[in-house]
């Protein structure tokens, strides 16, 4: 792309030259110290600011306040009693967020493995390849979450399993569908440098295959750590235990207990948070070569 | 040419597409065959029912039936049960298309706003990956009340629809913003090279070289954005209590279940149908815009 | 020729309108004699001036160019060839010196879009046809669209691609690419064409093939070239004049004059030819052991 004599430090063309050195007067135990907290330190801003911004502009604006709780009123209702149960409401959604944490969770590792199996396969025969990768791509355009009632006349009313299967779905197609194309998607020299090896199709597929998949898979784990709380919580709507986060955040709404609903969805989201965290985690673990990709922490 | 390629691909793709839910109906009518014979046999599995489910005719209506329910009133002397659901796709997708519109426009300012300012793009994408972790959708029903008070200086009246449409909009931007920003930045050095050495303009850059080349980024997430636009709608519906939509249809006939389980089914098909119909146009508006002729090699959505 | 270059623009330039119409025709008439010219005065480029990972890329260069030669930067990889170039493109400053372009400044004359420029990937944008990327500089520009479709069918014609407007980049060999990429960098007739390796990726017939192209379109252009090139044989065929440098820090070690009077085929295989290569090649050497 660049012309091989081009000095690496003309990357910094683009800039105006008084941009190029703003590290220029620190001292190197300063400069390590900056360089190791800069991935976090701008976020931190950003967060710590977001908040003060919440808190204090609702403060100063005071609009209807109990729509949207100001960072302090969502904290200090957790200690407050929760109606019609002997807890605290922070109890209520501790409890709530392990019923939900482990639907999801579990519904998470069944659906990856899934996915990754049924790639692995149609990848594998050719003739599966082609009928089922269609409808795989058909079935991840429509809104399967509407699928969630059928699956409660099916699995039971107050059982986790059709929240489970709901989940479930929604993790499979896009691992699936990422991962079938990350299989697919392979420098043809590498393939014939292992068939001039004389490997068998397990072999190339171990090798070479599953190594360049990886980026496809980690896009759609990362995408379906948010996407599954979403879901869980929308498929306890419709029905499973009666001490989930979406039964809980239905029955604060209906009790216009706005503060503690926002709780119950910020522990969904702290939920996401934590398996966007660990995917990215196993991501840099199992790819160390692409750990610079600008979307990991 | 490589159009008539092109379409002879989609179109055996649409005719596989096709003959898998062909199968995926056989499967279906395979297992309640089989289910039946197990009943028959008085033989309990302890998966069938917790894993599985039973294969009775309330459980797993048959193909037929469904079908045959499309052309049903649903009440005496009321419209077949089609004509309801298509009432409720087009009420569900006007929600949905404002949810794209506005979500699409809202993700690209964004990702623009991101690749312009660099500290901006550091500081804030993990916000921006967290928002997509908080089930707003959840708390559709104080969107909408906060909907209706909060936006009474507009020039049109507020209607709740509105409210779950802006619930839309939080799920559309996200992708549209990831990829657009991956597209915005794709362009190579030479390129951005070449600008300067026009002495372009930061929005001429933007509109004859960024912009164009953020296009194969932006269609794939374009396809997720379509669906999440569907989705938010019909979840926004069902947890805000509308009384229109496919949304709602499928939670009333959630409701009326045991008295007549077809149609949810025929619901459920419905927003299928709509996804698809989703998929469709966006894929023909790709074709349209030739932007088939670019694949990017690295589209990971 | 250089004159009726200078009034062919149709661009209002907003410089002018400021200016009085006197002093306008002043600048011009003192810079006639300069349009085509690129002057470098004691210029080096520092990276990273202040911290412990600086790089020297050039030091205390000093260079002439005369209009309408045909001017090669050679020498090995990190000699700062390119970062020359970037310089006299006005895309980066230097640390120290002056860089004039048309007796100007050099960022004075990118804005005033004196020079075209191409690139080692011929950096055609794909979702243009052959066409509308020569069009590109012109809408920058402000033409009109009957002006810009008339100047890109010239253009096509002066590569000898005209039956391609209306393909896609994609649609054609890297060759034609390059060409393409050559006829968007002269379409607005600058004074001066800045060529960054622009054949590196192509293979040697082709390479050759474009090698004459390019003396053919400078020949009838008149537009002063600087091109960058890693090949010897190349640099002496095209140009008047070789710039041979040294790398760490980057300086142009000799100017060495090439006189083969009108290229043709037969000059690659003539002795005066070979004689020039061995210049060139013993000037690269001598610095090697130095």
């Amino acid at each position: 792309m660049t012309s091989p004599d081009m000095n690496p430090a003309d990357v910094s063309i683009m800039q105006t030259p008084g941009q190029q050195s703003p590290n220029g007067f620190k001292s190197a135990a300063a400069k390590a110290v900056s360089k190791a907290a800069s991935p976090w330190l701008l976020p931190l801003i950003f967060g710590v600011g977001g908040l003060l911004i919440w808190e204090f502009g609702l403060w100063a604006t005071n609009p209807e306040r109990f729509l949207l709780p100001r960072p302090s009123e969502i904290i200090s209702v957790l200690s407050e009693d929760d109606r019609g149960v002997d807890n605290t409401i922070f109890e209520s959604i501790f409890e709530a967020s392990r019923t939900t944490g482990f639907i999801i969770l579990s519904s998470l590792v069944v659906g990856v493995i899934l996915g990754v199996a049924a790639a692995l396969i149609t990848t594998r025969f050719r003739a599966t390849n082609e009928v089922i990768t269609p409808l795989a791509v058909a079935m991840n355009a429509t809104p399967i979450v509407a699928l969630a009632p059928i699956f409660n006349n099916w699995l039971g009313l107050t059982s986790p399993r059709s929240n489970q299967a709901v989940v479930v779905l929604i993790v499979f197609f896009p691992v699936f569908i990422n991962t079938a194309r990350g299989l697919n998607t392979v420098d043809p020299n590498q393939i014939e440098l292992m068939q001039s090896l004389a490997s068998k199709p397990w072999t190339i597929i171990r090798r070479v295959r599953i190594p360049s998949a990886l980026p496809f898979f980690f896009t759609a784990l990362k995408l379906v750590s948010s996407l599954c709380v979403v879901a869980a919580i929308v498929a306890e709507y419709f029905g499973g235990s009666q001490s989930s986060l979406g039964s809980k955040i239905i029955t604060y709404a209906g009790f216009t207990q706005y503060d503690a609903a926002w709780a119950a969805v910020l522990a969904g989201s702290i939920i996401g948070i934590v398996l966007y965290a660990l995917a990215s985690v196993a991501e840099r673990l199992a790819m160390p070569w692409a750990h610079r990709s600008w979307n990991s922490p | 040419m490589p159009d008539i390629r092109w379409w002879r691909k989609k179109i055996l793709l649409a005719c596989t597409g096709l003959a898998g839910l062909v199968a995926l109906a056989g499967l279906y009518s395979l297992y309640k065959v089989i289910g039946r014979a197990l009943d028959d046999g008085q033989r309990d599995w302890w998966f069938i029912g917790s894993m599985l489910p039973r294969s009775d005719d309330r459980n797993m209506p048959p193909i037929r039936d469904i079908l045959a329910e499309f052309n049903q009133p649903t009440r005496e002397g009321g419209d077949p049960l089609w004509n309801l659901i298509f009432d409720g796709v087009l009420f569900t997708l006007r929600e949905a298309l404002v949810g794209f519109v506005l979500g699409v426009v809202t993700g690209m300012v964004i990702a623009i706003l991101l690749m312009r300012f660099l500290t901006l793009e550091k500081g804030a994408m993990p916000y921006i990956i967290a928002s997509q972790t908080v089930p707003l959708i959840a708390i559709a029903p104080i969107i909408v009340i906060w909907g209706r008070k909060n936006f009474d200086f507009l020039p049109w009246e507020w209607q709740d629809w509105m409210s779950v449409s802006l619930i839309a909009v939080y799920l559309t931007f996200f992708p549209i913003t990831v990829n657009g920003l991956r597209g915005l930045q794709s362009p190579n050095p030479d390129s951005k090279e070449l600008m300067d050495s026009y002495a372009a303009g930061w929005w001429q850059t933007l509109w004859k070289l960024r912009l164009p080349a953020s296009l194969p980024f932006l269609f794939p997430a374009l396809k997720i954005a379509a669906l999440a636009s569907i989705i938010g709608a019909i979840v926004g519906e069902i947890s805000s209590g509308q009384s229109d939509g496919l949304g709602f249809l499928i939670l009333d006939f959630f409701t009326k279940y045991s008295t007549a389980p077809e149609r949810l089914y025929a619901a459920i098909i419905g927003a299928a149908l709509l996804g698809l119909f989703a998929a469709a146009v966006i894929s023909l508006a790709e074709f349209i815009l030739n932007v088939h002729r670019r694949q990017v090699a690295n589209a990971q959505t | 020729m250089t004159a009726e270059r200078a009034t062919d623009n149709p661009q209002v330039s907003e410089e002018g309108l400021q200016d009085s119409m006197d002093t306008l025709q002043d600048s011009m008439e003192s810079r006639q004699h300069l349009l085509g010219s690129v002057a470098a005065q004691g210029v080096s480029k520092v990276f990273l001036p202040n911290s412990t990972s600086k790089v020297t890329a050039l030091e205390d260069i000093n260079l002439h160019i005369s209009p309408g030669s045909f001017t090669t930067l050679i020498g090995p990889s990190g000699c700062g060839k390119s970062t020359l170039l970037r310089l006299v493109a006005g895309l980066i400053h230097p640390t120290q010196g002056v860089v004039q372009v048309n007796g100007k400044p050099a960022d004075q004359a990118r804005k005033d879009r004196d020079y075209g420029m191409a690139f080692q990937t011929a950096s055609l944008f794909d979702w243009r046809t052959v066409r509308k990327n020569i069009e590109l500089p012109l809408e920058l520009m402000g033409w009109r669209r009957g002006a810009r479709q008339q100047r890109a069918a010239e253009m096509l014609e002066l590569v000898q691609l005209p039956e391609f407007a209306d393909s896609y980049p994609s649609e054609l060999s890297g060759g034609m690419q390059q060409r393409v990429a050559i006829a968007r960098a002269l379409a607005f007739k600058p004074t001066l064409l800045l060529m960054d390796e622009p054949f590196g990726a192509l293979d040697e017939m082709t390479r050759e093939h474009m090698q004459a192209e390019l003396l053919h379109i400078w020949e009838e252009t008149n537009t002063t070239i600087i091109f960058i090139t890693h090949s010897i044989p190349e640099a002496v065929f095209l140009s008047t004049n070789v710039c041979v440098m040294t790398p760490r820090p980057g300086r142009i070690s000799t100017q060495i004059e090439i006189d083969l009077g009108k290229r043709t085929d037969d000059t690659r295989e003539r002795e005066d030819f070979f004689a020039s290569i061995v210049k060139v090649r013993e000037a690269l050497r001598s610095q090697e052991s130095t």
